[in-house]
């Protein structure tokens, strides 16, 4: 416990004096001007941005309200854009969510406090968040054109890996990098209810005569499956937002959505679409917001069997 | 029983071992294919020259001038975020549990909105914003703080509000108080030095996620650690790949201190509450 020094202050209430009512209501009112700060940071930062995607995706370029831009989104670029990416978030999800899984039980079973699982959770947390940049360099260091990996299996083993095209740079590449963080963020994401789990339901299984596989078919499994669906939801909208890594690895075209938004963003405006990178941009937001509300109905569910 | 207890736990290590071992390799081998790459010699030897020259921050400014305000810029935005991040969200979350219970939802709700809005959605919307911000401040990148800020609210919220949780905040306000305590008092004071770990938390959160960042810079023409090493990416590969395997083992220290310093934390509790 830290000392705290005294200190008077003249503004303070004198001790053992209870405010009036008459005094407590305009202290609330004085109270909220305790939070202007934040509210109005929260307003110009996060509320103006989205309001300015919101109203951009029905404006037309002469300034009037227009509901091109959102049928634009029904152009065959965008849709395969939009499915394209909607495919990488929910295999790399999936993906993830398994590989991510067994880590974490993996986890679970060693020492809570030990050093394995503290270095593990670390790494996992920089992997997660990281991303990126680095991450695209990584793989190119390693399965690029003269990566570490290619070169050795072609001159060591003889295999070439890019004997059907390059595919680093394209949707499959994406899916191997995007694996790279959707892992580490599983495991992140799923410890806590790995952690639920108590080790007396299996003992109590055990003594019941139940097999391990029963003990996992009918007890370890349907308490994890909302906390797991719900992990796998998370990330799915984490690949589904993530850009950095797909700018720095992908050059050419635009095989996503954000970087479709990106293109739409740098290149010189073609009249008749300033705002479709707005538009996009909201078909994201709706997409994520869909995600996160079903995520939200899963967590309330866990959260009453595992809390 | 004592056999079963014994085999299942023959199993557990041997499945642990056997995970960590094929996705140990699949985690280390890309950054050890940095770190080969950064050292590879003209004739297959080994060559730290790039290394030596990442060390040595005067040669370094001098060759990759827009490498070093990179990271110059970052360290810089770190310092600021952190800090902005800090005065914004302590007062205002401790303030809100003590006095305005009713919109704790509303605080909440707004803390984890940026979780919804991806980071190049973001973006789209900021551009007239930093038009604003460009004419009252200048297109210095440390303006980018604004933006970093709302990306790392989410993260900062749930750890602030969890450190909050853990302790009786109305009880030791109320005794600050009775003392004759103003508010800033309480909360700088009394409230912060206990929820230490939970703002030291944030703060490195807040570090890993800034020194990461690349989407919000690279759309707003604002050059800082990820964006010049993206750029440098085309002109020096070796040197990017060392700055990036170099800021991730930084970020990676910085987690593991993180851990340690809340189990040093939690091991305090235990022993006070026996």
């Amino acid at each position: 416990m830290t000392v705290v020094t005294h200190r008077p202050d003249p503004g303070a209430q004198a001790p053992g004096v209870r405010p009036t009512p008459a005094r407590r209501r305009r202290s609330s009112g004085g109270a909220l001007l305790g939070i202007v700060p934040f509210l109005g940071y929260v307003v110009v930062f996060l509320a103006i941005p989205t309001l300015v995607v919101a109203v951009g995706a029905v404006t037309a370029d002469n300034g009037g309200v227009t509901l091109d831009n959102l049928a634009r989104l029904g152009d065959a670029y965008i849709l395969a854009a939009f499915g394209r990416s909607i495919l990488l978030s929910a295999v790399t999800a999936l993906i993830g969510a398994v590989v991510g899984a067994l880590l974490g039980y993996a986890l679970v079973t060693a020492r809570p406090d030990g050093l394995l699982r503290r270095v593990v959770t670390a790494a996992s947390g920089v992997l997660a968040q990281f991303g990126g940049v680095t991450l695209a360099f990584a793989f190119i260091a390693t399965i690029g054109l003269s990566g570490f990996v290619t070169e050795f299996l072609r001159d060591r083993v003889g295999v070439d890996l890019y004997a059907s095209g390059v595919w680093l740079f394209e949707l499959p590449g994406l899916l191997l990098v995007y694996s790279y963080f959707q892992i580490p963020l599983m495991v992140i994401v799923f410890l806590p209810a790995l952690d639920g789990i108590r080790p007396q339901w299996r003992e109590a299984a055990a003594s019941l005569g139940g097999s391990t596989w029963q003990y996992w078919r009918l007890v370890g499994m349907p308490l994890l499956a909302p906390p797991f669906l719900g992990a796998t939801l998370l990330l799915f909208a984490n690949a589904f937002s993530a850009y950095a890594t797909a700018a720095a690895l992908v050059s050419q075209g635009s095989p996503i959505v954000p970087l479709q938004i990106r293109g739409a963003l740098t290149s010189e405006v073609v009249l008749g679409q300033q705002n479709l990178g707005k538009a996009m941009a909201l078909g994201m937001i709706v997409v994520v917001a869909v995600v996160m509300w079903l995520y939200a109905l899963v967590q309330k569910r866990s959260a009453k069997w595992l809390g | 029983m004592a056999g079963v207890i014994r085999r299942r736990a023959r199993h557990q290590r041997l499945f642990r071992w056997t995970v960590l071992t094929v996705l140990g390799l699949f985690f280390l081998l890309p950054l050890l294919a940095m770190l080969e790459f950064t050292t590879r010699g003209a004739g297959g030897g080994l060559d730290l020259a790039t290394w030596r020259l990442l060390v040595d921050w005067p040669a370094l400014t001098e060759t990759y001038p827009d490498l070093a305000s990179g990271i110059r810029a970052s360290f810089g935005l770190v310092l600021l975020t952190v800090t902005l991040t800090l005065v914004l969200l302590v007062p205002t979350v401790v303030w809100v549990r003590l006095r305005l219970p009713r919109l704790r939802r509303l605080v909440e709700f707004l803390c984890l909105l940026p979780l919804t809005i991806p980071a190049i959605v973001l973006v789209v919307g900021l551009a007239p914003v930093y038009a604003w911000v460009t004419y009252l401040l200048g297109g210095s990148p440390l303006t980018l703080t604004f933006a970093y800020t709302v990306l790392v609210l989410p993260y900062a919220y749930r750890s602030i509000d969890a450190g909050l949780s853990a302790i009786d905040v109305r009880t030791l306000a109320e005794a600050a108080r009775s003392l004759g305590a103003g508010w800033t008092t309480v909360i700088w004071r009394v409230v912060l030095p206990n929820i230490r770990s939970a703002v030291l938390s944030a703060a490195f959160l807040t570090v890993a996620l800034v020194l990461g960042e690349f989407t919000i810079a690279s759309l707003l023409n604002r050059t800082n650690l990820q964006v010049a090493v993206n750029l440098l990416g085309k002109s020096s590969a070796t040197m990017s790949v060392a700055v990036s395997l170099a800021a991730l083992l930084l970020a990676f220290v910085l987690l593991l201190l993180l851990s340690l310093v809340g189990d040093g934390r939690r091991r305090r509790v235990e022993k006070e509450t026996p």
